[in-house]
């Protein structure tokens, strides 16, 4: 996971693959604070179903989602074995729970394509480019679309 | 951030004190009080004001600030006696300096016209108009201008303001007898690593000591030679000592300086100030040359003292006013380090919480040393725990006082008489509090005045004093604040607020109200008394905003109402925003916390007795009294309605009516005190639950808002309107 600065030139871009499912996705690594094991998260009432609850990330509390059940996929059976990402959002913290992390990819910007216009899919929303690395396809995921949606703070 | 503006920025911060004890000073004189150091202290602080600006070049706030000062000091000097409405004119004055030092601040325009007139007004008090005898008042001026503390940090506005004149030698003057000791260095002394300042240093704590540098024997830079110091200094000390006291100090220094050591007696001085380093304060001392340094840049400023006037004693004390009231020492810190520290604290409590709890599965219980020493533990980090609570503590006062601006403003545009009386101004609160209080209480104050009260005529028709009173009160009660805003006007309007409401469509016509229901419908969204929108309280903000800001710092608020005998808004706060006392509670697995002060009574469900109303409602029975059951994990989705585990524990919670609820969870675990992380900001609201915390495990459990809870219960999702008002 080494970064060096000096390469990274304008165009070149650097992903965090994961597997969810089936499928691939993928993140702007410099969105990644941390990966780390499955702890069981402390559940919120009234949430919706994809947050898993929140973990202490030393100190801190950490809300979890669910990338398969937000996604639209049925919920990961979480295991010692899943990973959460922590990845940073602007000013949130989020930790996305997805199967594994299976790569780190270094692509030219102009190597993603933009998702087709076609897709009616609940996933359209997340997904903010596609790649083909080695024949498989990946998707980008847009994070901010992840986010969980919250109520105001209504009285 | 560069250096004068990091200045300008401490002026401003200054500026505020001194206005609020502007404030303060005035209103006390209103109160009454004719202590003449009250009007001194009232003066002082525009002078300093004036003399801030001045040094930024505020031409505008330096040119208000000496008007008002001009008339001040007419008072001062009792030539201009003072009464209700001069007051009020200060009090006024005192705004428009206020708004003044805003405007420079944010630098906004400021509303030239008002000041004019209320510079005319101040202007027709000066007997024989403003202008005559302004220079001559302005040299006196910077003469008795007393230092005040505020100023440590700020040496360049200091210096520009008043003389320096040191405080110190205020109690030297009558008959401490005053040394002059002649102190020459000689060849070596530098060399064996001695230092004259320490040498003035240690002779300072023998009393005052104020330190001439004669550079008379200074060679030429060509044939200086650095190692040796070629200073003389006279030293002048007023202490009550002897002489072998003061060869002592020199001691180690024997034989490498030589010392003249004289005793005078105490008045021979000429006050001098200007030729004089005064030495009030060492740490002030690297004004004066900084020795080995062979550098003659070093040494030049310190040649002041050439003139030569050896035998100086101390000057006689300025006119300072008398008896300043002793001001205790304060720092000013930066809030970011002190919130740090809270965290700090917080991960403390945690990792305390964390070790005991693996002590005791280790099954390593008392008598040990080890669980002895962890109790000592527990008990400092409680100790550093309300310390660093203590310092993020601050008084409401200044926030009161701001009140009373409001106030003043508010009474003036709805041409009410109001009076403003505060109580408990001393009460402490977590400074975050205070701030977030600002805006909700402001908007509370002007409703007091402008709903609350009536008109002047209306009042005399009810038999009232057409001044109508608004007390504004700060309490500490059951380890919260409490702060009420009772005013005594005509109470809460029942029916037109329940037909407002109706006509608004918030509650069903047919809907019958308690009284306390029908107060609550002001705190709900899209309500508004007022049949013309005044130009007071028709800013956008509802009661609802208020509500809600006040539930967002974990309070409550609440109404009584009298008709004809005026309404009292409480305002309940927790101290802190950081810990809380709670009882750790389990429910289906999942683990609570209930805050402690919200807990009335518990009980095992067994010995209640449990009785069902209709379907879904229960309520339990005890001591004659039906309580209504509210089952927590069916509140939060855990658990189907009406099954009820039968060695239930119930926690009687006290909802914001007084009313008592009957809340169901499965085990009550422990008390402990928890450190609440703030769930908003990494999640959003979550209904019923107030925070969370870290337990010893270092798992996450929610902190419940049991009255939150109960005001919801029975319509999780969507809340009707009259629960909301609850």
């Amino acid at each position: 996971m080494t970064h060096d600065p000096t390469d990274a030139s304008n165009s070149d871009l650097e992903l965090l693959a994961f597997r969810v499912g089936e499928q691939e996705y993928s993140v702007d690594i410099m969105k990644v604070r941390e990966i780390r094991g499955w702890s069981p998260a402390t559940s919120l009432p009234h949430a919706p179903d994809y947050v898993r609850g929140v973990i202490n990330l030393r100190g801190a509390v950490l809300p979890i989602v669910d990338l398969s059940a937000r996604l639209g996929m049925d919920p990961i059976e979480a295991t010692s074995r899943n990973v959460i990402i922590v990845m940073q959002l602007e000013t949130q913290t989020l930790g996305v729970l997805v199967d594994a992390v299976s790569d780190i990819l270094t692509l030219q910007k102009s190597d993603i394509q933009p998702p087709p216009e076609l897709a009616n899919g609940k996933a359209s929303s997340f997904i903010s480019g596609l790649t083909i690395v080695e024949d498989r396809m990946i998707r980008v995921i847009d994070l901010a679309g992840v986010l969980p949606e919250t109520g105001q703070a209504a009285a | 951030m560069d250096p004068m503006a990091e200045i300008k920025a401490s002026f401003f911060v200054e500026c505020s004190e001194l206005l609020e004890s502007l404030e303060e000073g005035l209103l006390q004189v209103q109160g009454g009080d004719t202590d003449p150091e009250t009007v001194n202290a009232v003066f002082r602080a525009v002078h300093s004001i004036k003399g801030g600006a001045g040094a930024f070049g505020l031409d505008d706030l330096v040119h208000f600030a000496h008007r008002f000062e001009t008339v001040l000091d007419e008072v001062r000097s009792d030539r201009l006696a003072i009464d209700a409405d001069a007051v009020l004119l200060f009090l006024k004055s005192a705004d428009s300096l206020s708004d003044l030092v805003a405007a420079a601040r944010d630098e906004t325009p400021v509303d030239e016209a008002k000041n004019t007139v209320v510079i005319a007004e101040l202007e027709t008090l000066m007997p024989g108009g403003g202008d005559t005898n302004e220079t001559s008042n302005d040299a006196d001026q910077e003469l008795n201008f007393a230092p005040m503390t505020l100023s440590l940090d700020l040496p360049a506005i200091g210096s520009q303001v008043d003389a320096d004149i040191g405080e110190v030698t205020d109690e030297a003057a009558a008959t401490t007898p005053v040394w002059t000791i002649r102190f020459t260095t000689e060849k070596g002394l530098n060399q064996s690593g001695n230092e004259p300042l320490f040498l003035m240093r240690a002779l300072a704590e023998l009393g005052p000591v104020t330190a001439i540098c004669d550079t008379a024997d200074l060679p030429s830079l060509k044939v200086l030679d650095p190692s040796q110091t070629n200073l003389h200094w006279d030293l002048t000390l007023s202490a009550d000592t002897s002489q072998t006291d003061i060869e002592e100090v020199f001691e180690f220094a024997q034989g490498l300086c030589t010392l003249a050591i004289t005793k005078n007696t105490s008045d021979q001085s000429t006050p001098d100030t200007a030729d004089i380093e005064a030495l009030p304060d060492l740490p002030d001392l690297p004004a004066l040359p900084d020795l080995p340094a062979p550098s003659v840049d070093d040494q030049a400023p310190a040649q002041p003292a050439t003139e030569n006037t050896p035998h100086e004693a101390p000057k006689p004390p300025a006119p300072t006013p008398t008896k300043a009231a002793p001001v205790a020492a304060t720092v000013r810190v930066d809030l970011e380090r002190i919130d740090r520290l809270v965290n700090l604290v917080g991960e403390l409590v945690i990792n305390q919480a964390m070790l005991s709890q693996s002590l005791s599965a280790q099954n390593l219980t008392s008598n040990t040393t080890i669980s002895t020493g962890l109790d000592e533990f527990q008990q400092l980090t409680r100790d550093i725990q309300d310390s660093v609570m203590a310092i993020r503590a601050q008084p409401v006062k200044p926030l009161f006082q701001r009140m009373s601006r409001i106030v003043r403003e508010a009474a003036h545009d709805t041409h009410k008489k109001v009076r403003l009386v505060l109580e408990g101004e001393a009460t402490e609160i977590d400074k975050t509090v205070i701030e977030r209080l600002a805006d909700p209480l402001t908007h509370m104050i002007r409703n007091a005045v402008d709903h609350g009260l009536e008109t002047p005529e209306k009042r005399e028709q009810s038999d009232k004093d057409p001044e109508g009173t608004i007390h504004l009160r700060a309490t500490h009660r059951s380890g919260r604040v409490v702060i009420e805003i009772q005013d005594n006007g005509a109470g809460i309007n029942r029916e037109r607020v329940l037909s407002i409401a109706q006509s608004k469509g918030l509650v069903p016509t047919d809907a019958v109200l308690s009284d306390a229901e029908i107060d609550n419908l002001l705190f709900m969204p899209g309500f508004s008394t007022a049949t013309e929108i005044s130009n007071l309280s028709g800013r956008g903000v509802g009661m609802d905003v208020v509500k809600r800001a006040i539930q967002s710092l974990g309070g409550r608020i609440s109404i009584q109402s009298t008709p004809g005998h005026g309404s009292t808004f409480s305002i309940s706060l927790p101290l802190t925003l950081a810990v809380l006392d709670g009882m750790v509670i389990e429910v289906s697995e999942q683990t609570m916390v209930v805050p402690l002060s919200s807990i009335v009574e518990t009980l095992t469900l067994a010995d209640a007795e449990i009785q069902t109303l209709d379907q879904g409602t229960q309520v339990v029975h005890i001591r004659g009294k039906f309580v209504p059951l509210l089952d927590l994990a069916v509140e939060f989705g855990y658990r189907a309605p009406n099954v009820i585990p039968e060695d239930a524990v119930v926690l009687f919670i006290s909802a914001e009516d007084g009313e008592p609820y009957a809340l169901v969870v499965d085990t009550i675990h422990e008390q402990r005190q928890v450190v609440i992380k703030g769930l908003a900001d990494s999640y959003g609201y979550v209904p019923g639950v107030a925070a969370a915390t870290i337990l010893g495990d270092g798992k996450i459990a929610l902190i419940l808002d049991p009255v939150d809870l109960i005001a919801r219960a029975g319509s999780p999702d969507t809340p009707t309107a009259l629960s909301m008002a609850g």
